[in-house]
């Protein structure tokens, strides 16, 4: 069994827009290990989601390779595909809006099992509270009731679930706690972690808070505009991140301490460029303290660097 | 020592809805000195943005404000004003900026007229002058090109040019207090620290009071000089932010704290969450309504509503809680 | 850690605002069940009661002439009076009531039956598909529907099932056209995309997931269009091209009064009288419920 679990090489998912084409991600590579947490991180616009739905082929991506332990995803064809499905799941981040609000719990936890043709009825009902109580909800109380009838992080865990039922190898969660308050947020970290032991899960994590992401990552992978930025092991980014943006990402999150008198930020203000015709050469030069003319003539590419990370940057703040 | 310019006197916000009486503000009691800034903290449901509306007088037709409330702002009671007069503090004397910029501007109405459209309400302000301020505001609040921007429409900017449209709106009547409703909760991270910088730049220039309302520790860490913590409908815990965050008293608060992921942690440690989730409105619990999810909480927290006491060491700040947090002990085992 | 899960309304995360919406006073029309809905709801069971059961609680015959009585005005034997041919108004008022109530449930029901999925369809697969479906429905939009009614009417002849038939053909369009929107609002949430990724293929995702959200707001206006069928149908036989004379019908009872309105203004208004109090009884109960249907949708979304 190899030690890589989904492979993806020069993904590019465009959109069509009324203003013209859009490459919501342009070009993006990366490993996932197995038993690893790798975040995708980055602010809106980025492309984060539209990747991790890229690597669920929804929709199917417009070019580029996707493999899960071996088999092509991007290749496989609408049967293969729903049979691969049991293998990677992926919950979002709107809870509530995650949940068919015409259906009951128990109906939404097992329809996997039923889809699948998996278990008989008796069976589907008991793996459908086995994974209630192990999500911690109460299945007595639970199973018959619609979805709103719960709050936002109740219905994560049942979307948690509903993804655990057929035990995938690998979870995507898209932005999970977003829209969560902060104590029910941890809460769901908490569960993810526990979950992610119990069923020897890989996972692609999609955030924009880095203060989460610090809290469940192995390797983050750093996106602006489509593209990335910088990958490698989480404790070397936040101790010294390699790529400007990072570090403006960085200098950006206030820190709970009234001691810390907020730093300004290390970034040029202004707007995100447009994703229909983004910057030449490297993306972010247009809002980074430390561009040159180079920048803009020649795209950056993704570079490895002595302590094990990647960076796409001609002025990488590390190991230049 | 002069008066405080904003002082609410238990205050409390009911809404009456098909399943009963919803307690949203309960007996909150907070003062406001000039040229500070509040940050009013809280998860959903804590009632921090009703307060902000009780202030504001943008409460629905379903809303009651019980008698015993009082609200005096620069030395009048908001609440026992007549509507005309209310109407006319709304604007010059207390302005408002709201979470999403997306929604608080109208789509349909170019952004200078938005800008100017107080000015001439309030001051009787010419078309030309009030044309002519909204550029200079425009500019002060950041916007490039801003004679340009002016004729253009709300969904011709980005979130975060859209806020600081919002931000010059307010602006524009010159308040006293302004009340900045989770002004960058819609916002990039990146994004944010702009606007908050702007709103602290401009309360500076101005003298003006502020209000932030936020469920981000972070922000208020960082911006406010003073904090109210809010839990189901009342304040557990206010004080200066310093002492506040070094001193935490109350147990919600520290709970909160250490819930939040920080970057200042090691990776993969296990968040203290709180167990459980907020109460419900209508049925309170009878005693501290934190109780139900309190790990030091005993039948005396269960039954009586613990009052606000003040901190040994500073006496602005205060807390409602039966088993305070030991100071002086960095961290605590569960009674 | 096991959380309490109760039966209480959620508290979302996301602001107050909504907050704000889901609340309702405790008094005021829409939505709650107080005596507009009452009210209306027991006139509609009193009449289709008594349109179902006329034979065998006592109503005299609609067509039986009572040339002693022609035209006579409300009196003991005849409580609403007496037509131009000594027909008996109270017992065709309640025998005309079946042809509307008939109509007026029928026809809906026909074109929800067929606008439903049309519009669904649309609403899913959008591109060409989408395309093809409204441009049809586009063009049958321009066809005067009086015209198509006259035409089915003139080539079928006019009778109860080709009223029903033909005006629930003419319902397919905003049926299908609610559907279609409900369909794309629901569309790009999540819990769809969540079918997705668990495999169901889209006949499962269109019937299992989509078709019991996008049947609530459907039949929501079911009730609206049951008011106006009536309307319609009152028009049509006032035209002559609804079930044919002797058959009663309101709408046929109010033109055979026209010429009579100076002497015998009964005739035609004690039809028009009913056919307004049924038509403003469905329009309210509708409100109610559709106030309530908004409800759950909007808690659950």
């Amino acid at each position: 069994m190899s030690d890589v679990l989904l492979d993806v090489r020069d993904l590019v998912v465009e959109f069509p827009t009324r203003k013209g084409l859009v490459q919501a991600v342009s070009g993006v590579t990366f490993e996932l290990r197995r038993g690893e947490t790798l975040a995708l991180v980055g602010e809106s616009g980025c492309g984060k989601s539209t990747t991790a739905r890229a690597v669920m082929q929804l929709p199917r991506p417009t070019s580029g390779q996707i493999v899960l332990d071996g088999d092509d995803l991007v290749a496989a064809g609408k049967r293969d595909l729903r049979r691969l499905r049991r293998r990677f799941q992926m919950i979002f981040q709107n809870p509530i809006a995650s949940l068919n609000p015409r259906k009951r719990i128990s109906e939404i936890i097992e329809k996997p099992l039923k889809i699948a043709g998996l278990l008989d009825a008796d069976k589907r009902r008991q793996a459908v509270e086995e994974l209630l109580e192990t999500v911690g909800l109460d299945p007595a109380v639970a199973m018959d009731k619609r979805p709103h009838e719960f709050s936002g992080g109740q219905c994560q865990r049942i979307s948690i679930a509903r993804a655990l039922i057929l035990e995938p190898d690998l979870l995507i969660c898209d932005e999970p706690v977003s829209a969560l308050d902060v104590s029910i947020q941890a809460q769901i970290l908490n569960l993810l972690e526990d979950m992610k032991q119990r069923y020897d899960l890989t996972m692609l994590f999609i955030s924009h808070d880095l203060a989460v992401v610090r809290n469940v990552a192995d390797r983050v992978a750093v996106m602006y505009l489509g593209r990335f930025c910088e990958v490698g092991s989480s404790e070397k980014l936040f101790d010294g991140p390699a790529h400007p943006y990072t570090r403006a990402l960085l200098s950006a999150i206030p820190v709970p301490d009234p001691t810390v008198t907020p730093k300004p930020i290390e970034m040029i203000q202004g707007d995100l460029p447009s994703p229909i015709s983004p910057p030449s050469g490297c993306r972010f030069r247009t809002r980074c303290p430390v561009a040159s003319e180079r920048c803009a003539a020649e795209v950056p590419e993704m570079r490895d660097l002595p302590d094990g990370r990647a960076v796409a940057c001609h002025h990488p703040l590390v190991g230049a | 020592m002069a008066a405080p310019l904003l002082e609410l006197t238990n205050v409390s916000t009911h809404f009456h809805s098909p399943a009963g009486r919803v307690r949203a503000v309960d007996g909150v009691s907070v003062s406001l000195e000039a040229g500070q800034t509040l940050g009013l903290v809280g998860e959903s449901g804590s009632g921090k943005s009703v307060l902000a509306r009780t202030i504001m007088g943008l409460l629905p037709s379903y809303a009651e404000i019980p008698e015993g409330s009082a609200i005096t702002f620069d030395g009048r009671n908001l609440l026992t004003m007549d509507r005309k007069a209310r109407r006319a503090i709304s604007g010059p004397g207390i302005g408002m900026i709201f979470q999403d910029p997306m929604t608080s501007l109208n789509p349909v109405m170019k952004i200078g007229q938005q800008v100017y459209e107080g000015m001439r309400h309030h001051f009787g302000t010419s078309k030309a002058a009030g044309r002519q301020r909204a550029i200079e505001l425009l500019t002060e609040v950041g916007i490039p090109q801003p004679d340009v921007r002016i004729d253009q429409y709300p969904h011709q900017l980005s979130g975060g040019m859209r806020q600081r449209v919002a931000i010059a709106i307010a602006l524009a009547c010159e308040p006293k207090l302004l009340i900045a409703d989770e002004p960058t909760t819609a916002l990039d991270v990146t994004v944010q620290s702009g606007i908050l910088d702007l709103l602290q730049r401009e309360q500076r220039d101005r003298g003006m009071t502020l209000i932030l309302i936020t469920h981000d520790l972070g922000v208020v860490a960082g911006r406010c000089d003073q904090v109210a913590v809010m839990y189901a409908g009342g304040i557990v815990e206010t004080g200066s932010t310093r002492s506040l965050f070094a001193r935490t008293r109350m147990r919600y608060t520290q709970a909160l704290l250490d819930s939040i992921p920080r970057l200042d942690r090691p990776p993969h440690e296990r968040l203290k969450s709180i167990g459980g989730r907020p109460p419900n409105l209508i049925t309170p619990p009878p005693g501290c309504r934190f109780a139900p999810r309190c790990a030091f909480a005993d039948a005396q927290c269960e039954s009586a509503m613990p009052p606000m006491q003040a901190d040994e060491a500073d006496a602005t700040h205060s807390y409602a809680c039966w088993h305070p947090r030991d100071p002086e002990r960095v961290t605590e085992e569960v009674a | 850690m096991a959380d309490p899960t109760t039966n209480r309304p959620l508290h979302p995360a996301r602001p107050t605002l909504s907050r704000f919406r889901r609340m309702r006073p405790t008094t005021g029309k829409s939505g709650q069940f107080g005596i507009a809905f009452w009210l209306p709801l027991a006139w509609l069971i009193l009449i289709s009661f008594t349109a179902i059961f006329a034979p065998w609680i006592g109503i005299q015959d609609p067509d039986s002439l009572d040339f002693i009585n022609l035209q006579v005005t409300p009196n003991d034997a005849h409580l609403l009076g007496t037509d131009h041919l000594g027909r008996d108004v109270l017992a065709r008022v309640i025998y005309g009531a079946r042809v509307s109530l008939v109509v007026g449930f029928c026809a809906p029901v026909v074109g929800m039956l067929l606008g439903l999925p049309i519009g669904m369809i649309a609403g899913y697969f959008g591109g060409r598909i989408d395309g093809f479906i409204v441009g049809s429905i586009d063009t049958f939009l321009a066809v005067p529907g009086l015209v198509l009614l006259l035409l089915f009417s003139l080539i079928f002849g006019g009778s109860l099932l080709v009223v029903t038939v033909s005006l629930g053909l003419l319902f397919i369009p905003i049926f299908s056209r609610i559907s279609r929107a409900a369909t794309l609002s629901f569309k790009s949430s999540e819990f769809i995309l969540a079918a997705r990724t668990i495999g169901a293929n889209d006949f499962n995702i269109l019937v299992r997931e989509l078709l019991p959200n996008v049947v609530l707001p459907v039949l929501a206006f079911g009730l609206v269009a049951v008011a106006s069928a009536i309307v319609v149908e009152g028009a049509l036989s006032f035209l002559g091209l609804s079930v044919p004379a002797p058959h009663p019908s309101w709408g046929g009872m109010i033109a055979g009064g026209r010429e009579h309105l100076e002497d015998s203004p009964h005739i035609s208004v004690f039809p028009a009288i009913v056919m307004f109090l049924t038509v403003l009884s469905f329009n309210l109960v509708g409100d109610t419920l559709r106030s309530r249907f908004a409800d759950v949708r909007e808690a659950a979304i």
